[in-house]
């Protein structure tokens, strides 16, 4: 069985947010990881690798600057890696990118996060779906296959759903899916030998371009309630507020 | 060639996003000086979908056939995409709920569209069309150029007012022809989740953390989200720990939410904590440490032991709800 698990470079969950000239993030101390639905992804896809066997091979489109999260997923477990040398800018210049390996080297199931954590967008799988024509499963939180057949659990407004579907498919992990495991010293060591491909980018529109960014407005202070008086947090929920 | 939208609905039934979604594309309709045609899968009734004028659509198109009262994500796509072209809509706005991820980036595909996901406000301009999002978890704000000729945008539950409007939708069903090798996502089987009010839903959320000391004190959030009507929901150390199943815990991790009131509980507001509640309309926090995160970033704070605290919340909100009823 042929994995395809698509990561993305993403800022730690801590960083805090500074944008240059308000044209976009300013990366000055800035810590990168794999984004962390990714790396959910990644860890099932190993599990179910270790259980039937096959080959998992980790995707990610960006500039050479990935490469050490692309070496953290190899140490974490993925047999091989392929960069596409290409600022990713547009999920669907991301996903047309994908979707051009995918075409050559016929992966039986693709992965991703169900979104990134910067522009959490939530874009990539189901592009990817549409333009390989595969079945997709969004928001998943479950996945077994056996045989040709695949059984996912997916996240639905109110609980959540089982559904089964045949490979080839696309489906994007959530929170459940695996538990990330740790990249131990021997996958670390192993990590720096194991083939990373870089290709170069294949034409795509661009549909939409981020043009401007902000911060939030600051928060008014807070108000404080004496704990002697936790009725008057009630009254001002009703009467200022008014959402009680 | 009007605006389109999809008015999702769940076992037959509308909720307030969608009547958000519809009100939304109403605004836009008529801000480019056409109207909102809306699309139904499913079965809900004539009554329900006439009623969707109110918010502004003036068409629905209907398609009524059990095989697809649950989500699949293709033929979805291909009744939309259908429906698109029916109406030569320029604009599809979609709900960005579970159903509204799985479809809209497959429709901007199909539609040769640009899409805007988790919008949360109006464009704010038509030409270059030009649309307001959150990024970096909540942590910044980006407006977003579609280039592409469609534009479909999928709109943050619990950002945009309801139009309340007057006025029927006229009806239509849409012929689509399904074919039983067109359901390749199975529907198996549907697990409700066994909170009263579902979580993404609420308008209301009453979250607890680690400061609960244990599973067994949760009887006290559990009546407080009783007397407010509220969901509960609760931080990643406490889902870990099994006090709390899995699907309430909120966060970078968790579920994102955008209530009108969240009240955390014994939460210290990390920051990944915060990136799934930080779109709250009004946020509560009651901590016992004066210097806990959480009250950054709180609309109103009672410093002090959630034990005292939140019986003597119950009652009051209790006393509040029996003088208004
Ligand atoms: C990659 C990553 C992702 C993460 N994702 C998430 C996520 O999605 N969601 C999430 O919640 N966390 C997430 N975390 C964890 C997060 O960093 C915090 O550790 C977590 O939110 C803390 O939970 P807590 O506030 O319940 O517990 P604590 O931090 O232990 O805080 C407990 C609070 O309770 C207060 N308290 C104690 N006793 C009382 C009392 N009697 N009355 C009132 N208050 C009391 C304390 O003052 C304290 O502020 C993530 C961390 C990482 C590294």
């Amino acid at each position: 069985m042929k994995f395809l698990v698509c990561i993305s470079n993403v800022p730690d969950t801590t960083t805090k947010i500074v944008f240059a000239d308000n044209k976009g993030l300013n990366p000055a101390g800035v810590q990168f990881i794999i984004n962390p639905y990714d790396e959910i992804a990644l860890t099932r896809a190993l599990e179910i690798k270790e259980a039937l066997g096959g080959t998992v091979t980790v995707i990610n489109v960006g500039g050479a600057g990935t490469e050490p999260n692309i070496r953290k997923a190899l140490a974490i477990g993925a047999d091989d890696a392929i960069r596409i040398n290409a600022e990713p800018t547009d999920a669907f210049f991301v996903a047309a990118q994908i979707a051009e390996v995918v075409k050559k080297n016929q992966y039986d199931v693709i992965l991703t996060g169900r979104e990134s954590i910067d522009y959490n967008g939530a874009q990539v799988a189901g592009m990817l779906a549409e333009i390989l024509g595969m079945p997709g499963v969004t928001v998943a939180t479950k996945l077994d296959i056996a045989g040709t057949q695949a059984t996912v659990e997916r996240e639905i407004d109110g609980g959540k759903e089982v559904v089964s579907l045949s490979l080839p498919f696309v489906a994007s992990a959530q929170k459940g899916m695996a538990e990330p495991r740790i990249p131990n010293m021997r996958g670390i060591m192993t990590a720096r030998t194991k083939p990373l491909t870089v290709l170069e980018a294949v034409a795509s529109e661009m549909h939409t371009a981020s043009v401007a960014y902000e911060l939030p407005p600051a928060k008014q202070a807070c108000k404080m309630i004496s704990p002697d008086h936790v009725s008057e947090l009630v009254d001002l929920l009703h009467s200022e507020a008014k959402v009680i | 060639m009007s605006v389109l939208v999809f008015a999702e609905n769940w076992e037959g039934r509308f909720k307030k996003s969608t009547f958000e979604a519809i009100s939304y594309a109403g605004e836009i309709a008529r801000q480019m000086g056409t109207s909102a045609t809306a699309v139904v899968i499913g079965n809900a009734s004539d009554e329900d979908m006439k009623a969707l004028g109110k918010y502004g659509a003036s068409k629905v198109l209907f398609l009524k056939n059990d095989k697809l009262n649950t989500l699949e994500p293709g033929v979805y796509t291909s009744i939309l995409a259908q429906a698109a072209k029916s109406c030569e809509a320029k604009v599809v706005i979609i709900s960005y709920t579970y159903t509204g991820k799985a479809i809209a980036p497959r429709i901007a595909v199909r539609l040769k569209g640009g899409l805007v996901s988790g919008a949360i406000a109006l464009p704010t301009g038509l030409n270059p069309f030009t649309v307001r999002k959150k990024c970096f978890s909540g942590k910044g704000l980006t407006d977003v150029v579609v280039n592409a000729e469609v534009k479909v945008i999928a709109i943050t539950p619990n950002s945009y007012k309801l139009n309340t409007g007057t006025g029927e939708a006229a009806l239509e069903a849409l012929a689509f022809t399904l074919n039983d090798g067109d359901l390749k996502v199975v529907s198996k089987e549907i697990k409700k989740s066994s909170g009263k009010v579902a979580l993404t839903e609420a308008e209301i959320v009453v979250s607890a953390g680690r400061g609960m000391k244990g599973p067994e004190n949760w009887g006290m959030i559990e009546q407080l989200a009783e007397a407010l009507g509220a969901a509960t929901a609760c931080s990643k150390p406490v889902a870990d720990m099994g006090w709390r199943p899995h699907h309430e815990h909120v966060g970078q991790t968790g579920i994102t939410i955008g209530p009108n009131l969240y009240i955390a509980i014994g939460i210290s507001g990390a920051i990944q904590h915060l990136a799934g509640v930080s779109s709250s309309k009004v946020i509560v926090v009651i901590n016992s440490d004066a210097e806990a995160p959480f009250f950054k970033a709180a609309d109103y704070g009672i410093v002090g032991d959630a034990f005292q605290i939140v019986p003597q919340l119950v009652e009051a909100v209790k006393r509040l709800k029996a003088a208004h009823n």
